[in-house]
């Protein structure tokens, strides 16, 4: 909590000047109140009309002063609160578009996404209140107690030695609270993950009729919810009866105390009464301020899950490239006794060596789960490899600056993404490219004649490419991954909704258009890897063997065997 | 999304509000009493210290300190009693609220769960997040301690305008004024601000809708370093959700102020009225004294009332969105009289089936085909051709515009849609897993299945041994969509899925396609298994895994151009011959 205020130090000069207005507000509209008594007490009995129009005047002043002073600054503590959010979460969002993979993986994509809306609007929510109610109350507060000594300085005692006790209670009570609202959070993103799930899942769960056993589901995780949200409501809801209680016991003391004062001849009757008046004031304060303390709760609670994010390292980024001339021929590309294994699971990949010339083209085949896809995010650096090296251009892959080497490549992933945006916009995604550019990648990913029945490039592209088929899809994203002219071109499974006409003439484009990019294809199908000149086979992260189709087809047992299951006869050529 | 402009009526909003609260009725009766009551106990307090200090008062020459100490204790225990019943009342409070929220958030998820599979092609899965929890929580924040609030309050202004009355009718006036000045100032602000808090919500839901569209394609910005990009688009939306608030909140936090500003010019009324009255005699010092002191207990409530409606504009604009939601079209419901068609035989005809998503973009144009029972059918052709909306028009995702589909004979409009999909079973090239063990992904749909049943299909399906090499087996929990499970596995789970279900037609679209098929040939028995006397419909781009349809259906722009098996479609120089060669060119 305390360190997300760094975000508040921009506003402090804002947020001083709106201080000073809101206390000049307060007081103005302190001063009512005693014009008022002025007037009733002393002017009215005077008999003369002209000195109560002259107060009278002088009170509907203050209350305009008042209505301005309050409004100039609650304007203020909303635009400070606007820009401290947007800040915000404009750091918050740029923490999470760099995170490791590894770390996504572990914080899950629908923490995060709530972590960016819901708890940053918990912490709007505050910093706009903290303003609007944290200068009356205090003032208050401060003042009440600071009258009250004026009048009897060991009755103030007694009347403040609960006071101890009661910030005790706010500050164990409001840190156990802060606790809970963590819980709360993250009961409520289990809560939204099953709704996402059903929105994601609305096929298979309505084609096996199970809305009914969704909403059971959706029941238990709201139950938990609803019953953390409970929890953490009840706890923060013995402060206040507690702090009313124990400063009313207070006052009774000052009576008691006053009694034997009086008896005494140290204080009069008079004082105690005022001193009844002045405690209602307090008592009021200290009420406004709890309310505060329970918003602190939960924005404390929010802090902390905000923080956990902008307090991951991220391990992979690095922005100066740690070499200065490129080796001479080096390979394009080389692996070189690489090993890897995800956080959770068993080896990915093992003592894994290739090399690839420019221009070449390198197909991975092999069984579900063998680790054909780890080979693309390992050289990629989405996760970085536990043992040996991978290098580009004989350059180790850690020493270029994440961006440059992103930059090499072009890249359809198995479950790629299209985006709410046009046509255009998805294929360019971002990039300058320019129009030649884009009509030529979508020509050669066998897009354009599509692209151009459906409206040409300026199309919307609904949610996740819901208005396009799956091949359709993939022809775009493909589009996509060659508008860059990349240096290596990654295929990971990317034709499989593409019929076999227009499969082979994709391949046939790219052999005649991207001479020099290095390509590396994922398939299942032999008949779009057999045109390789090098074939990797992978079975459980191991290379089972290395070369091109007439070798393997010789060599490699697994290798023929899928070959024949696919091609029969022909795949003998 | 598209979200209507329409405006809801605020009356018509409050008037679905109040059943949540009216649900809770004795409850929030119990509430209003203890509020109340815990008012009047607090009233008590300042009597009883009044005895207190006469008990003191010098004129008695002594101290009675068995006085002091008794009211001073009875003081004590007034208040002991009154921040039990405030504790209570918040407790029920939150009991209260809780269960709004709680049956809130059901009802939506209810609707959720009736929606038809085209809202949430249509509808920004982020927005429908938004709607279920902020708005739901914005809802709550105002609406149930709000109503309490205002009820209470209704009381004491009640009986301070009585107290009023009695001391002074003319001063009274003042109020005449005052208060209808108060309604109207509320009136015009909520009036104008209401459309910002509209907006405001439903800015929240956009950035919601982006966050989760870009956080979940993070991994394909990464690899064109979009990252800035992305930063900067989402500034932009940023911006504008906060300066949605910020306006909302603008004039929004005017009313409190306001209405303060027309309590004190009328205090400065009473001054100068009473001044008068006092002059012509009308009135004694002490009784405009107490008249002010009541005027603040008059206006004080009114003032908490009017911040209160500045508060439920939010509420409101929240409420409105959920509402919608709500007041979606469902699924239209069976037909009347729709019948249960339990274990059908499996014979599917379509006739004359036009079909669009969008009215005036026809896909489907004129599809007649017949599948006998047992059948298996293949459906292939080029991307784009119509080949998955075949599958939505079977399974009744979407409602054909005209022709007729019937199974067994029988309209499937006429049929009950929890029967007609249960005679499916599915495996769909996207694959679905939810956040459970493996167990209960295998077992979704069948539940009566036993661990013995599930061990067996996973077999059949060759990814038994996988799952027992993941940590903790069958009992290993899928996280986040199975992030780190690879794709083709995913879908070697949901052939599994399908393998346990008692279904009479099947429906595999692209279910291999990111199997290997070395894989594939290993599950080809399991798979025959599966198919065996069952109504196939298969999608796929692997002609191979076709060869001995009983049919196939050469689909092109909506339409069926040929069909026969694969021996006569491949004797003439058809289109199929093309797509078929095509493979190993």
């Amino acid at each position: 909590m305390k360190r997300l205020l760094v975000f508040l130090r921009p506003f402090i000069p804002r947020m001083s000047f709106g201080f000073i207005i809101k206390v000049f507000g307060t007081l103005v509209e302190l001063a009512i109140p005693w014009i008022l008594s002025y007037i009733i007490d002393d002017l009215i009995p005077l008999g003369k009309m002209q000195p109560v129009l002259v107060w009278g005047g002088l009170m509907i002043l203050c209350s305009l002063l008042a209505w301005l002073g309050n409004i100039i600054a609650n304007r203020m503590a909303s635009a400070v609160a606007r820009d401290f959010t947007g800040k915000l979460r404009h750091e918050l969002f740029r923490k999470i578009s760099f995170l490791s993979e590894r770390s996504v993986d572990q914080l899950t994509i629908p923490s995060l996404i709530s972590r960016v809306t819901s708890d940053t609007y918990v912490l709007h929510q505050t910093v706009g209140m903290m303003q609007r109610l944290g200068v009356r109350a205090p003032i208050m507060l401060v003042g009440g107690i600071i009258v009250t000594l004026t009048l009897d300085p060991v009755l103030t005692l007694v009347m403040v030695a609960t006071l101890p006790v009661v910030a005790a209670i706010t500050f164990f009570v409001s840190r156990r609270g802060a606790r809970l609202f963590q819980q709360v959070q993250n009961a409520s993103d289990d809560m939204l993950r099953v709704v996402r799930e059903n929105a994601a899942g609305v096929r298979v769960i309505k084609a096996l009729s199970k809305s009914g056993y969704e909403r059971k589901r959706f029941r238990r995780v709201n139950d938990e919810l609803t019953r953390r949200e409970r929890t953490a409501e009840n706890t923060m809801a013995l402060i206040n009866p507690a702090m009313s209680f124990l400063l009313n016991l207070g006052i009774a003391a000052v009576i008691v105390a006053g009694a034997y004062r009086v008896q005494a001849g140290t204080t009069q009757v008079g004082k105690i009464i005022a001193f009844m008046n002045l405690f209602t004031i307090v008592l009021n304060a200290l009420m406004a301020i709890n309310r505060m303390f329970t918003m602190f709760s939960k924005a404390a609670a929010s802090s902390s899950r905000i923080l956990e994010v902008l307090d991951t390292p991220v391990e992979l980024f690095e922005t100066e490239p740690h070499f200065s001339f490129l080796p001479e021929h080096a390979p394009h590309i080389a692996f070189k006794d690489v090993t890897f294994r995800y956080d959770r699971g068993s080896f990915a990949l093992r003592h894994l060596n290739f090399t690839l010339e420019r221009g070449e083209t390198l197909g991975i085949i092999g069984a579900t789960g063998a680790g054909k896809s780890t080979v693309i995010r390992a050289i990629m650096r989405y996760y970085d490899i536990k043992e040996g090296a991978i290098e580009i251009d004989g350059v180790d892959i850690r020493d270029y600056a994440t961006a440059d080497l992103r930059k090499k490549f072009g890249v359809v992933f198995q479950n790629d993404t299209l985006f709410k945006d046009t046509v255009r916009e998805n294929i360019r995604l971002g990039r300058d490219i320019s129009e030649e550019q884009l009509t030529a990648a979508a020509r050669r990913a066998q897009a354009y004649d599509f692209i151009m029945s459906q409206g040409g490039f300026d199309t919307p592209v609904a949610i996740k490419g819901a208005n396009f088929s799956g091949g359709q899809k993939q022809r775009m994203l493909i589009a996509r991954a060659l508008a860059g002219n990349p240096e290596i071109l990654i295929l990971d499974d990317s034709s499989s909704a593409l019929d076999y006409k227009t499969d082979a003439r994709l391949r046939e484009e790219l052999r005649i258009h991207y001479p020099h990019t290095t390509k590396i294809i994922i398939a299942q199908r032999i008949s779009s890897i057999m045109h390789a000149e090098k074939i990797l086979v992978m079975d459980q992260g191991n290379a089972a063997a290395f070369g091109s189709h007439k070798e393997l087809m010789e060599n490699c047992p697994l290798y023929r065997e899928i070959g024949e299951s696919q091609m029969g006869a022909r795949a003998v050529t | 999304m598209k979200e209507e402009r329409q405006k809801m009526k605020k009356s018509a909003v409050l008037i679905r509000l109040l059943p949540y609260l009216l649900q809770h009725r004795l409850l929030f009766v119990l509430c209003i009493l203890l509020t109340i009551g815990g008012n009047l106990l607090g009233l008590a307090g300042p009597y009883f210290s009044g005895l207190a200090i006469d008990a003191i008062e010098p004129h008695r020459k002594a101290v009675d300190f068995s006085g002091v100490w008794r009211y001073a204790g009875i003081m004590a225990a007034l208040y002991l009693l009154s921040a039990i019943l405030s504790y209570l009342l918040t407790r029920l409070m939150v009991v209260i609220s809780r269960r709004v929220v709680k049956q809130m958030r059901e009802d939506v998820f209810s609707k959720l769960t009736e929606l038809p599979v085209g809202y949430f092609d249509q509808n920004q899965t982020g927005d429908i997040l938004s709607r279920i929890s902020y708005d739901i929580d914005t809802i709550n924040t105002s609406l149930s301690h709000d109503m309490v609030q205002i009820f209470a309050s209704i009381v004491t202004v009640l009986g301070a305008l009585a107290m009023m009355i009695a001391i002074s009718p003319m001063l009274v006036l003042v109020f005449a004024f005052t208060v209808p000045l108060s309604v109207f100032l509320t009136k015009k602000i909520t009036g104008f601000t209401r459309p910002l808090f509209r907006r405001r919500s439903a800015k929240l839901g956009e950035l919601n809708g982006f966050v989760e569209e870009m956080i979940s394609g993070q991994k394909t910005l990464r690899a064109y370093s979009q990252e800035e990009n992305t930063v900067k688009k989402f500034d932009r939306q940023n911006d504008e959700t906060v300066e949605a608030y910020y306006r909302a909140d603008y004039y929004g936090s005017t009313t409190g102020p306001s209405v303060n500003f027309v309590n004190n010019l009328s205090l400065s009324l009473v001054s100068f009225l009473g001044a008068v009255l006092y002059l012509k005699h009308a009135i004694s010092i002490g009784n405009i004294s107490s008249f002010v002191l009541y005027s603040r207990k008059f206006s004080g409530p009114i003032n908490e009332i009017a911040n209160i409606i500045g508060e439920l504009q939010s509420a409101f604009s929240a409420a409105e969105r959920v509402f919608r939601l709500l007041d979606e079209a469902p699924e239209t419901k069976d037909a009347d009289g729709a019948a249960e068609l339990n274990h059908a035989e499996g014979t599917v005809d379509l006739q004359d089936v036009h079909f669009g998503y969008l009215p005036g973009q026809e896909i489907i144009h004129d599809l007649s085909l017949h599948v006998p029972k047992g059948a298996l059918v293949a459906i292939v052709g080029p991307t784009g051709a119509g080949k998955t909306t075949i599958v939505n028009l079977l399974m009744r995702f979407y409602d054909i515009d005209s022709g007729s589909i019937t199974l067994d004979e029988k309209s499937i409009y006429d049929l009950t849609r929890r029967s007609l999909r249960l005679n499916y079973s599915m495996v769909l090239q996207d694959t679905w897993l939810f956040q459970g063990s493996v167990y209960d992904n295998v077992a979704y749909g069948s539940e009566s299945a036993t661990k013995e049943d599930v061990e067996r299909v996973c077999r059949a399906c060759s990814i038994h041994d996988y799952i027992l090499s993941l940590p903790e087996g069958y009992d290993t929990v899928l996280n986040d969509d199975g992030a780190n499970i690879s794709k083709g596995q995913k879908q070697l789970m949901t052939i599994a899925r399908a393998m346990l279900l008692p279904a009479s037609l099947l429906i595999l679209d692209e279910a291999t396609s990111n199997v290997d098929t070395r894989t594939e040939l290993q599950i080809q028995q399991a798979m025959r298994a599966l198919m065996k006397d069952k109504t196939c419909f298969v999608i796929a781009h692997r002609l191979s895994t076709i060869r001995n349809a009983d049919e196939i259906l050469v689909v092109k722009d909506g339409e069926v151009v040929e069909s026969g098996t694969h021996d006569s479609l491949m004797q003439e120089n058809t289109f199929y011959k093309q797509l078929y060669n095509a493979q190993f060119a």
